[in-house]
């Protein structure tokens, strides 16, 4: 039998119903997993006792006949869920020592429904940034390399950690959330398969905020089937996220029937941008004709302010995260700052707060505080609000033309070195999520699908958008997508 | 526009985020390479369009203003880095 742990969900799962396996011995392999892959950093917290146990609780209710899809299976959380009693500290020095007293509305139905936590995975502070490299952890690094070279790759971000392991076959599946592409970029620089589901989808309780009006979480996983049955047992309605949608949750597996001949699949014009690399314009022009064999129609479109998606994000995303933040002041949880003889209450929240945020946080806190400050709040906050409701305005237009779904690449490039950006201003980095944004200032749901290489051997990946609450509809055209791409490539260990 | 250094003091201020002295050119320099890139939203005609409040056209559901929880004072303090006799406890705030 293959090693347990580089199993696919659905696989598991059905190997667990036959009484070929168990969730003791599906657990032991991703524990042993990790146990070897310090090199990755991608679990930063690790739960083995937590995961034992609930793999002894699985066994049984499987044996009992009482198993839900999840139940008995290993999972990876990112560190930006709170799960009681285990270090849930977004990345950031600010909330060492934070032990939250409280389960994620996510985590909590994935433990009802039986999964095995096996550990906390690393990501960007409070999930900002695009390379994982703004962790108080240090990065994630990716399993995958340019052919014949050692140079050391970003797993992308916010949820590298979450990218890498699963890639690396750490765990079968892990959680991620996704503000202005942290599911999707990562998941298509480590080849595996990521969704951001429609806004209000997945409750947002007990998952720290970044930017409340764009946080999504979902699954990151290694095929579109398994991100069909993670996100079933993820999503629902939740009285205490007051944006959570009151919609019944379809089976989205049962959707997957990859057929999608006679759906209109839109290729947006203007996210052919000036110097995209040949490979990603192949990748996408391949992707097209791949649909179109299976039966789909594809048709030219234009979202015409796609262009000023990502700047409105850089008002709105720091605007929200300086509100959100403001939190973290020394009082209630995580880091205080020592303070020096006569410090009064505003020298503790100043010095706790410099010592506590890295770089890129502090940075995004004071744009948002600037943006919103007085004599600024028109320019700068109510006009990207405005801005903003033309872009979804954009989507909404080619959705009442009768497009099911529009094709993108998920990311300009394929995963780039560590440090290769460390010169670069911080805008350039933003830049990576140029094709992901668009989708959280809509609210609607993406998925990034692996669908080939590049030159030097690296994954790429290509983005399906589809219709609000439509993620069933939009998983069985991923399905379909990466049934004729058949990408199987896995990263060569090294670690 | 230009954000000069005591702009950016200003902002760290209210950000309550200490700024030494000598970190504030690179900081405002920073604000500037951000600001400029946002300064393209200036581009768009935002006439009569209305600002976004909700991406998915709900309202916010709303519940009786009434006690759904407490009697927590343990677990609300458990994380604290200084709680006193069922109290957070910070440095002298009225003279």
């Amino acid at each position: 039998m293959t090693d347990l742990n580089t199993l696919t969900l659905a696989d598991a799962r059905d190997a667990l119903r036959r009484g070929d396996t168990t969730s003791k011995d599906l657990t032991e392999a991703c524990l042993r997993a990790i146990d070897g892959a310090g090199a990755l950093n991608a679990f930063v917290h690790h739960t083995p006792e937590i995961a034992l146990e609930r793999a002894a609780e699985a066994d049984k209710r499987i044996a009992a006949g009482d198993a839900p899809d999840m139940c008995g299976l290993p999972i990876g959380i990112k560190d930006l869920f709170c799960t009681e009693g285990v270090p849930s500290q977004a990345a950031s020095r600010i909330l060492e020592g934070f032990l939250p007293q409280y389960e994620s509305t996510i985590t909590a139905q994935l433990k009802s429904a039986g999964a095995v936590m096996l550990g906390k995975l690393n990501m960007d502070e409070f999930a900002m940034g695009s390379s994982n490299e703004t962790s108080v952890y240090g990065n994630a690094v990716n399993p995958w390399r340019r052919s014949g070279e050692d140079t050391q790759l970003t797993p992308g971000g916010s949820s590298g950690g979450s990218a890498s392991a699963v890639a690396a076959d750490l765990c079968l599946a892990a959680t991620g959330t996704d503000t202005g592409g942290s599911i999707r970029q990562p998941a298509a620089f480590t080849g595996i398969v990521g969704i951001k589901p429609t806004y209000g989808r997945c409750s947002r309780w007990g998952v720290v905020a970044f930017a409340s009006s764009l946080d999504q979480a979902g699954p990151m996983t290694k095929t579109v089937r398994d991100s069909a049955i993670m996100l079933g047992a993820m999503c629902g309605h939740d009285p205490r996220d007051s944006t959570s949608a009151n919609l019944p949750v379809p089976d989205f597996e049962a959707a997957l029937t990859g057929d999608i001949r006679g759906k209109k699949i839109g290729i947006p014009r203007e996210y052919r941008m000036d110097g995209m690399p040949a490979d990603i314009e192949k990748l996408w022009d391949d992707g097209a004709a791949m649909l179109r064999d299976a039966g789909a129609e594809i048709v030219d479109i234009t979202l015409p302010h796609t262009k000023y998606a990502l700047p409105a994000y850089y008002v709105i995303a720091p605007a929200e995260a300086s509100s959100n933040l403001a939190r973290y002041d020394g009082v209630r949880f995580g880091h205080r700052a020592r303070l020096d003889h006569g410090d009064g209450i505003t020298e503790m929240y100043e010095k706790t707060r410099a010592e506590g945020f890295g770089a890129e946080v502090q940075r995004r806190v004071m744009v948002g505080t600037y943006v919103l400050s007085a004599g600024f709040y028109d320019a700068y906050y109510n006009r990207a609000r405005k801005v903003r409701t033309l872009i979804k305005k954009d989507f909404e237009d080619v959705f009442a033309q009768g497009v099911d779904a529009i094709l993108t690449p998920a990311t300009p490039s394929a995963a780039f070195g560590l440090g290769e950006m460390s010169d670069a201003d911080p805008v350039q980095m933003y830049l990576n999520d140029v094709f992901t944004v668009t989708v959280n200032m809509a609210g609607l749901p993406g998925i990034a699908v692996p669908t080939g290489l590049d030159k030097q051997g690296l994954p790429l990946g290509l983005q399906l958008i589809g219709r609000p609450w439509e993620e069933a509809d939009l998983l069985s055209s991923a399905y379909a997508l990466e049934q004729a791409a058949g990408f199987v490539a896995k990263p060569g260990k090294w670690w | 526009m230009s954000i000069d250094q005591s702009t950016a003091a200003r902002v760290a201020k209210l950000a309550r985020i200490k700024v030494e002295e000598d970190a504030l050119p690179a900081l405002a320099a920073e604000f500037n390479t951000i600001l400029g890139f946002i300064e393209q939203l200036n581009e768009v005609d935002v006439d009569g369009v209305e600002p976004m409040t909700s991406v998915t056209p709900q309202r916010l559901t709303r519940r009786k203003d009434v006690v759904t929880d407490g009697g927590q004072q343990p677990k609300v303090l458990a994380n604290a880095s200084d709680a006193r006799e069922g109290f957070f406890a910070v440095p002298k705030v009225v003279e």
